[in-house]
């Protein structure tokens, strides 16, 4: 561990233990945009672990987050919810390993579009089998899970996510990443395995998105494949990545809490037009700051330290 | 196979590659000796960097074979055969501009042929920045480096795996003279090492400095082979890059 990181680990404790504290303090409105924030941060973190170096812009959060949410609307009745939690986990794994194997040859455009294509597809088979099959639109999801414990849940997860970001950031791994990022030829040639260190983080990302789905799947007490597979949640946490910056394990953060109050905003006074909205503000963040809130931060201090220096010199 | 004595560590049998209808090489074949330094040359579009994209896996071989060792490796994926101790540089500099300077070289020497991690990587990969004549730009962007840094740079990112045979693919081409002498007392400095190179290149004078063997091809066909001297004195050579009219 460098310097620099055993300094952070303090503030980045506090930090948790303070939102952890949320529940306490209120069990209404402020509770729920915090749940939102950190479902979020969860998203798009865990999203960036793996858009972030390869610059593989995946649309298919929705997919994962849907299929963790129905793995436990499906199996409440019958297994325990943690098992149900551990469950989706795996079978987001299993579908991000399905998907890499045989999309991750695709690079640029064709990628984006195919992870958006599959997430509406299975968003379709959904709707379809809960119709044909079912007897109504969704299903109930009733436990006595409070608002509360999913927050402390998601929290929990964030850490974990944080972690697992920070190790993966200094591991082989996380190196060869950022070589493919920069150029897939040249890592190939440094003899990295290309498409084995692409996939393994593909996983990672879309397992944890499935985790957070089965988390969340207690909030809503009926879930039905709009809610679930909503593409909404994949944009939103492109957005926020791209907003926040992706190129720090802390960036997203950075774009979640502005965009989730913002999003909160917009919902309250503009319900309908917010898919124009949410365009507009894409436009606008890719336009106006493309390397997110940390590269606007870091400009900002670099700008300022040789200032400082011009003026001692 | 080879009069030499040395044991030969890469051979080319037949190798053809083909594009759609255009044969890019055609059955060629040769033998690199170990500590041998071999010149690769020949007019523009006569295949030679075809050739080393085979070598390293970029294309596949239409038929053929390349034996590394006398192991098969004419079907294997590029990070195989870097991990099987060939590494390259390239006709146009590819630099990975995000990194640093020093990761740019620690990069070649994390996943390949002799692997280093930590400290040891982060020491070795800054004993090369030194050897190529980089020891200051440590902590330079890597889009602020002129031209001939970043073909220092990509030679100590090549060197980072201790690659048991290097392909330097035009590696002095476009530099101006004072950084071609500088580029050429580079590579003779590996090649008193007993580095295994293949080189492609155009400058005649590096080629009767650095090697010890030439293989020329024309239109993917191999038209000679031997010392500098003998094939820069071959007739059909001469033929090949000054055209009829000038033999």
């Amino acid at each position: 561990m460098t310097k620099r990181e055993k300094r952070s680990i303090i503030p980045v404790f506090l930090i948790f233990a303070s939102a952890a504290l949320i529940p306490l303090v209120d069990t209404g409105y402020w509770l729920s945009i915090s749940i939102s924030v950190v479902m979020y941060t969860v998203l798009a973190t865990s999203w960036t672990l793996f858009s972030g170096p390869t610059h593989y812009i995946s649309l298919a959060t929705a997919a994962f987050f849907g299929i963790g949410m129905y793995t436990v609307a499906g199996g409440l009745e019958l297994l325990p919810f943690p098992f149900l939690v551990f469950l989706a986990g795996i079978i987001g794994a299993i579908l991000a390993a399905v998907i890499g194997l045989a999309t991750l040859r695709l690079s640029g455009v064709y990628f984006v579009i195919f992870t958006l294509g599959l997430a509406e597809f299975i968003r379709q088979i959904f709707t379809w089998v809960q119709t044909t099959m079912g007897t109504s639109s969704g299903l109930y999801v009733l436990t006595d899970i409070t608002e509360s414990i999913i927050f402390w849940e998601l929290l929990a997860l964030a850490m974990l996510v944080f972690g697992l970001g920070w190790w993966i950031g200094r591991s082989r791994l996380g190196f060869a990443l950022r070589i493919i990022g920069n150029d897939e030829i040249v890592a190939a040639h440094c003899g990295i395995n290309t498409a084995r260190a692409k996939i393994v983080l593909f996983i990672v990302s879309g397992s944890i998105a499935s985790v957070t789905g089965a988390l969340l799947s207690p909030r809503w007490t009926y879930v039905e494949p709009g809610i679930a597979f909503s593409p909404m949640i994949s944009f939103q946490v492109v957005i926020m990545a791209l907003l926040g910056g992706t190129h720090r394990l802390w960036g997203p953060l950075l774009g979640v809490i502005p965009f989730t109050l913002l999003w909160d905003v917009i919902s309250t006074f503009f319900p309908n037009q917010t898919t124009l909205l949410l365009g507009i503000s894409f436009l606008l963040i890719v336009y106006l700051i493309p390397n997110g809130i940390v590269g606007l931060v870091e400009k900002i201090y670099s700008n300022w330290i040789s200032g400082n220096r011009e003026q001692f010199n | 196979m080879s009069s030499s004595t040395r044991k030969n560590i890469l051979r080319i049998r037949d190798a053809v590659k083909n594009f759609g209808g255009l044969v890019a090489v055609s059955k060629l074949s040769f033998d690199l000796a170990e500590h041998e330094v071999l010149g690769l040359i020949g007019p523009n579009g006569s295949g030679k960097t075809t050739m080393m994209n085979m070598i390293s896996g970029v294309s596949k071989l239409s038929s053929g074979r390349i034996y590394l060792n006398g192991e098969d490796i004419s079907g294997s994926s590029s990070h195989l055969i870097a991990r099987k101790g060939v590494a390259r540089t390239y006709q146009l500099v590819r630099m990975l501009p995000t990194l640093s300077v020093l990761e740019n070289v620690a990069a070649g020497g994390a996943f390949g042929f002799s692997r280093r991690w930590g400290s040891d990587l982060e020491e070795y990969s800054r004993t090369l920045l030194k050897r190529v004549g980089l020891a200051e730009m440590e902590n330079t962007a890597v889009d602020a480096l002129t031209y001939i840094d970043q073909k220092r740079l990509e030679l100590a990112r090549a060197l980072a795996s201790d690659p048991k045979i290097l392909l330097l693919d035009e590696w002095l081409a476009g530099l101006n003279l004072t950084e071609l002498e500088i580029g050429i007392s580079l590579i003779k400095e590996l090649r008193k090492e007993g580095r295994t190179i293949i080189i492609v290149e155009h400058v005649m004078d590096a080629i009767r400095s650095l090697c010890d063997r030439c293989v020329v091809m024309n239109s993917g066909m191999k038209i000679a082979e031997g010392t500098p001297s003998e094939v820069l004195a071959d007739a059909e050579v001469i033929r090949a890059y000054l055209g009829d009219s000038g033999a």
